[in-house]
């Protein structure tokens, strides 16, 4: 009697374990079928290809170049802020501050990381917005550069985190042996201890890429909206998340303009789930390497 | 072995001329400086989000606006309903994932912690952590809102919303769970209790603190999403409070939004918006600061 039960309860736990790999496995089944009609419409390459994108326009055109272009650029601006920001942040962290500046510090870092991405794009939209345009004289404030400063601001407690987690991996004989033979802080650091680490930080910046490029509401607010290939910084775009987010809406269901955004949809989670299956193996090799076994 | 040797061939040779050595000095400071300015980076961020927002908030914030529905077209009144759609959203989100993700963690730690099964739902949950938002949002519309025939709706909110907080829940249980000596376990089992005895009565109840905090900072993210509820429970104007799990919501983020990018009162709207953005960032922050102080605790106790 005992003994059912007990079986009974392992089979509800290992059924209610595979919920996350059943809703994974179900977002990809919806993406695809409510994505396949457009594709089979339009035909793959004219739609990641095609240049122009006037979804309501008659005949309307399905290219998402530029959204897949604003997306990118956005997204790469946002790394030339959070790699360097953030690898700095846990190197401090990791080397420089004492345990009661951790006891601070960290919990700084990670209720930036828990500020919602709608105050973001709120913040991005009232107060950074402006005083770029007032500053540099811009042409627009809602553009590439404040979407990318924004983004970048929220994906370095990412980097943060994650490379601090890598760094403190490293054994401490590394650093030991490298004082042994004269080395000082910094060239222990830049030469022993990065490089050591240096798979571990990858992962960090690839997590924060994935980060950025999948974030929604900020750049549906900051991003400025316009679905042209961006020629400098200062334009304004319409990255993958945006047009989502701000055409659902409209879209009729089951109309080639709602399966165009599931297709949106579909090669957006294409890239990230190519971003974190790379995060996940690198950082298993950087487990091995430094003979960890988790 | 190789990266001890190579790591430590990489470092130059020790004798070096005293001129050499005043230089590292000089790059050491130079580098340390740089690494101090990246961490201050942070706290300029936090500290302008939380001035700028506070500023301005605060003036719109009054006992009214706190209790009161919005009026005269969105742009007087109050933002009640949204706060309670919010509490609404965030605690059916919390209700279903809770068990499904303590479950799921429960089996990865004590049942099944070895073998292919395991990493397939490591890597599972891993990837739907990292899946955008707004693509749950999708997910949404068409499973719950359309297939189930919920509607737009506080139900298929809190379950969009549910299905994003799986992942951070599920991590934080199981690192809870690991975290649990194994000697409690088998103390348990030579007394004769039975595994879900023992993962009852014994490994449950050790691994709670972690496990609440996993669920706190869950309640925060979720607060605070915006893209997941746009087409799935959202509205901007929903009169009175929801009377069901079927009616439509206001949701403070969305409000946010909305007032940001609809309505024609631009002045009056911002106002209202920094007044919200307030109310969701001390709501949201609360949360995370409580789950850090418990997880602070906790490590105290176990150093203890």
């Amino acid at each position: 009697m005992n003994r059912k039960k007990e079986r009974l309860i392992k089979y509800l736990f290992t059924t209610l374990a595979f919920a996350s790999l059943a809703f994974l496995i179900g977002i990809v089944l919806v993406l695809f079928k409510e994505a396949l009609p457009i594709f089979a419409k339009v035909g793959p390459k004219a739609f990641l290809l095609g240049e122009s994108w006037y979804p309501t326009a008659e005949p309307p055109e399905f290219g998402i170049l530029p959204l897949i272009l604003a997306s990118l650029w956005v997204t790469a601006g946002a790394l030339v802020i959070c790699v360097p920001l953030g690898v700095g942040s846990a190197l401090y962290l990791h080397e420089l501050a004492g345990p009661r500046q951790r006891a601070v510090l960290k919990p700084v870092i990670e209720i930036l990381a828990s500020v919602p991405s709608i105050v973001y794009g709120f913040f991005g939209m009232v107060i950074l917005a402006p005083w770029l345009q007032d500053t540099f004289e811009l042409p627009i404030g809602l553009c590439v550069l404040t979407t990318s400063i924004i983004l970048g601001v929220m994906a370095t407690p990412t980097v943060a985190s994650i490379a601090e987690d890598a760094l403190s991996y490293v054994p401490r004989s590394f650093r030991e042996a490298s004082f042994a033979v004269g080395a000082d802080r910094w060239q222990t650091l830049t030469k022993v201890i990065i490089p050591a680490a240096g798979s571990g930080i990858s992962t960090a910046i690839i997590l924060g890429m994935s980060r950025a490029i999948g974030e929604t509401m900020t750049v549906l607010m900051v991003a400025g909206g316009s679905a042209v290939i961006p020629s400098s910084i200062f334009d304004p775009v319409r990255p993958m998340t945006a047009a989502i987010a701000a055409e659902m809406g409209e879209a009729p269901v089951g109309s080639e303009h709602y399966n165009a955004l599931f297709a949106i949809a579909l090669i957006l989670f294409l890239i990230t789930f190519v971003f974190n299956i790379a995060a996940e193996l690198i950082s298993r090799r950087f487990r091995l390497k430094l003979g960890l076994s988790r | 072995m190789n990266t001890h040797e190579s790591a430590i061939a990489s470092v130059p040779p020790v004798r070096q001329p005293a001129r050499g050595r005043k230089k590292r000095g000089l790059t050491q400071k130079i580098g340390f400086a740089a690494l101090a300015a990246c961490m201050a980076a942070n706290i300029f961020f936090l500290g302008a989000i939380i001035f700028f927002i506070g500023l301005k908030g605060l003036g719109a914030i009054n006992w009214a606006f706190l209790t009161q529905a919005p009026r005269d077209a969105m742009t007087a009144g109050g933002v009640a309903p949204a706060i309670v759609g919010t509490l609404y959203l965030t605690l059916g989100a919390i209700m279903f994932a809770l068990p499904l993700g303590v479950a799921s963690a429960v089996y990865l730690t004590e049942y099944s912690p070895k073998g292919w099964i395991v990493n397939l739902l490591r890597v599972s949950v891993n990837n739907l952590a990292g899946v955008p938002s707004v693509v749950f949002g999708l997910f949404g519309l068409t499973v719950f809102v359309k297939y189930m025939g919920f509607g737009v709706s506080i139900i298929s909110g809190s379950l969009t919303l549910g299905i994003l907080a799986l992942p951070v829940i599920i991590s934080a249980s199981q690192e809870a769970l690991v975290a649990v000596p194994q000697s409690i376990r088998e103390a348990s089992l030579a007394l004769g209790a039975t595994q879900w005895e023992t993962i009852r009565k014994v490994v449950l109840p050790a691994a709670l603190p972690g496990i609440l905090t996993g669920v706190i900072l869950s309640v925060g993210r979720v607060a605070g999403e915006t893209a997941p509820i746009l087409f799935t429970a959202a509205a901007f104007y929903v009169k009175g409070y929801p009377d069901s799990p079927f009616s439509e919501v206001m949701a403070l983020p969305y409000h946010i939004y909305a007032l940001m990018t609809e309505g024609t009162h631009p002045e009056e709207q911002t106002r209202i918006a920094y007044g919200s953005s307030l109310i969701l960032l001390a709501l949201v922050l609360s949360v995370s600061m409580i789950a850090i102080f418990i997880r602070q605790r906790q490590r105290k106790t176990y150093h203890a």
